[in-house]
């Protein structure tokens, strides 16, 4: 059904940066559902006795200013930026399937309307358009997920429906309507599933986005108030003691960087193996 | 004929602007809170004054009236009345904008300079080690948030070498690091596609002609390869403005700078709104202007898109 998947279903995951990118993205979900028998003193009690101590003994990725384990926060806080993460990517995807499905099949004056929209929404800066969303919602980590998946959602109905330009062309949605199928029974067992692979592919690469971006709102602070083990508050919180300290930023910032790395790589290597040229 | 296209593309510019004003009024009035309340709360202003000042702002008027009225004023280009300084927001604007200005032009200077080069590189030797690195190099731009790599180079080139300095403004060194974190950024996604374009055209007939007639490589390179490939740069430049735009922002708290981030920012803390959508019509304005200019530009300089659109 899914061509790609029929045809090269060794060659993705056999690539290392494949399986290393689903790897790390693995970690991070599983480090963030198991953080409470992971790390049971929780990200918030401090210790001010073991303040700002470096990566070892103390804790393997070292303590904050307030004593609290690194390590721990990022488990923690993996609930936050990862869920956030998630959050605007389903709002992303919820808003944008839609829309561009229905603009791609049924095209005329709905499609005329939809895209004209999109596209002026696609001429919009971003991080400017998630923004000025946080601006209305006011702050919080929920506020910036949605504003993020906002802000993403023209670019996903762009995507979903070039995608079903391409599969409503294909010989078999004729045959489909000629024998007499339903314009949605068409739409959800003929051109949805011939259409996933592509959207599969870009949802990843927005998951990147929308992490990024997200995470740039809470650095901000923009997010949820201070001391919530965000990556991004976390980043934003070690600066303080960038110097003394730079585990404190250091890995929350690593943390971050490679999770956006993984979407994106899974994101090149879908499309890529959509278009092998 | 061209006029046709550039009228086309400006009532396109002209409309999205538009829709990007409405979006700011409708998002305004979503808000909850009384502007009047909130620009006098700090005043101690009884309620009467407060009535008052609604009328006198036409916050009771019916709202087509206020969303002529405010599409008249930003048409002038007023911006409005900050409701936490009581400032014009237009003059606020313009007081940080040169900042930006400074570090966005600079990064967008480094940031093609560097995409081009590694794009092109990349393209050259095409499936080497040089075009594996290039290309992860521009995945690994792309993915590297700039309110991270700006907190390594500070701890590198300002806490542990001591060359430049981490934060503050003024001279060109305030510059150098802020505008080399946001330019590398950029260079990722410019890279990419400049690789892409480059390796279209090197399969093109008219590249192995040049070569056939021994025409020497760099000529290639530069007049049959380079030169094609420029309009699809200058496309991908004007594109990448939006992610200046936002990048800017992080930078610019990253690096401490004065600037619209900062105000931006601060007004969002504050639900200082008319801050907040004067700094997003403002945005809005300065990529719906660059683009306009990078399409006209590759309509002009393309020979072929000019002949299609005569």
């Amino acid at each position: 059904m899914i061509e790609w998947s029929a045809q090269h279903p060794r060659p993705l995951l056999r690539q290392p940066v494949n399986l290393a990118a689903l790897a790390w993205l693995a970690l991070g979900v599983l480090g963030a559902l198991l953080a409470s028998p992971l790390a049971p003193e929780g990200p918030i009690a401090a210790d001010t006795t073991r303040s700002l101590l470096p990566p070892g003994p103390g804790g393997p990725l070292g303590t904050d200013l307030l004593g609290r384990g690194v390590l721990t926060r990022l488990l923690w806080g993996g609930r936050w930026t990862l869920g956030m993460g998630s959050l605007g990517l389903a709002i992303a995807v919820g808003l944008g399937l839609p829309t561009g499905l229905a603009a791609g099949f049924f095209g005329g004056h709905v499609e005329g309307v939809t895209m004209r929209l999109v596209d002026a929404l696609l001429a919009f800066p971003g991080l400017l358009l998630a923004m000025a969303a946080v601006a209305v919602l006011g702050p919080g980590v929920i506020s910036v997920a949605i504003a993020v998946g906002l802000a993403a959602a023209p670019a996903y109905a762009r995507v979903a429906r070039s995608a079903v330009l391409d599969v409503r062309a294909q010989p078999y949605v004729e045959a489909a309507r000629a024998l007499g199928g339903s314009e949605w029974r068409i739409l959800a067992r003929h051109v949805l599933p011939n259409a996933a692979a592509p959207l599969v592919a870009f949802a990843a690469t927005q998951l990147g986005w929308i992490l990024l971006n997200g995470a740039a709102l809470t650095f901000l602070g923009l997010g949820a108030p201070p001391g919530t083990p965000d990556w991004g508050a976390m980043l934003n919180e070690g600066r303080g003691y960038l110097r003394d300290a730079p585990w404190v930023s250091g890995f929350p910032g690593l943390a971050l960087t490679l999770t956006v790395l993984a979407a994106n790589l899974l994101g090149d290597s879908l499309q890529k193996a959509l278009r092998p040229h | 004929m061209i006029a046709r296209y550039i009228g086309r593309r400006l009532i396109q510019a002209a409309s999205v602007l538009w829709l990007a004003a409405t979006l700011a009024f409708v998002a305004m009035k979503l808000t909850p809170g009384d502007p009047a309340q909130a620009l006098l709360a700090a005043s101690g202003a009884t309620e009467t004054e407060i009535a008052e000042r609604r009328t006198q702002l036409g916050l009771d008027d019916p709202l087509p009236l206020q969303y002529a009225r405010y599409l008249w004023s930003l048409a002038q280009g007023d911006l409005g009345q900050s409701w936490l300084h009581g400032r014009s927001v237009g003059q606020m604007i313009l007081e940080q904008f040169p900042a930006t200005a400074e570090l966005a032009i600079s990064a967008i200077i480094i940031g093609t300079a560097l995409g081009l080069a590694l794009g092109v590189l990349a393209a050259l030797r095409r499936s080497t080690w040089l075009d594996t690195a290039a290309t992860a190099l521009a995945v690994i731009g792309l993915s590297t948030p700039t309110y991270w790599s700006g907190l390594l180079a500070i701890l590198l080139f300002s806490l542990h070498l001591r060359w430049l300095p981490a934060t503050g403004e003024g001279d060109p060194r305030h510059l150098l690091l802020p505008s080399l974190v946001l330019g590398c950024a950029l260079s990722g996604s410019i890279a990419r596609l400049v690789r892409a374009r480059v390796v279209e055209i090197m399969e093109e007939p008219f590249v192995q002609a040049a070569r056939a007639r021994g025409i020497p490589p760099w000529r290639v390179l530069l007049v049959h390869v380079l030169r094609p490939a420029l309009p699809t740069a200058l496309t991908v430049v004007a594109l990448q403005f939006g992610f200046l735009l936002g990048g800017a922002v992080v930078t610019e708290s990253v690096f401490a700078r004065r600037g619209l981030g900062k105000l931006a920012v601060e007004a969002i803390l504050w639900r200082d709104l008319p801050v907040v959508r004067g700094v997003i019509v403002l945005g809005a304005l300065v990529y719906v202007l660059v683009n306009l200019a990078a399409d006209l530009a590759q309509a002009w300089l393309n020979p072929r898109l000019r002949e299609e659109l005569a």
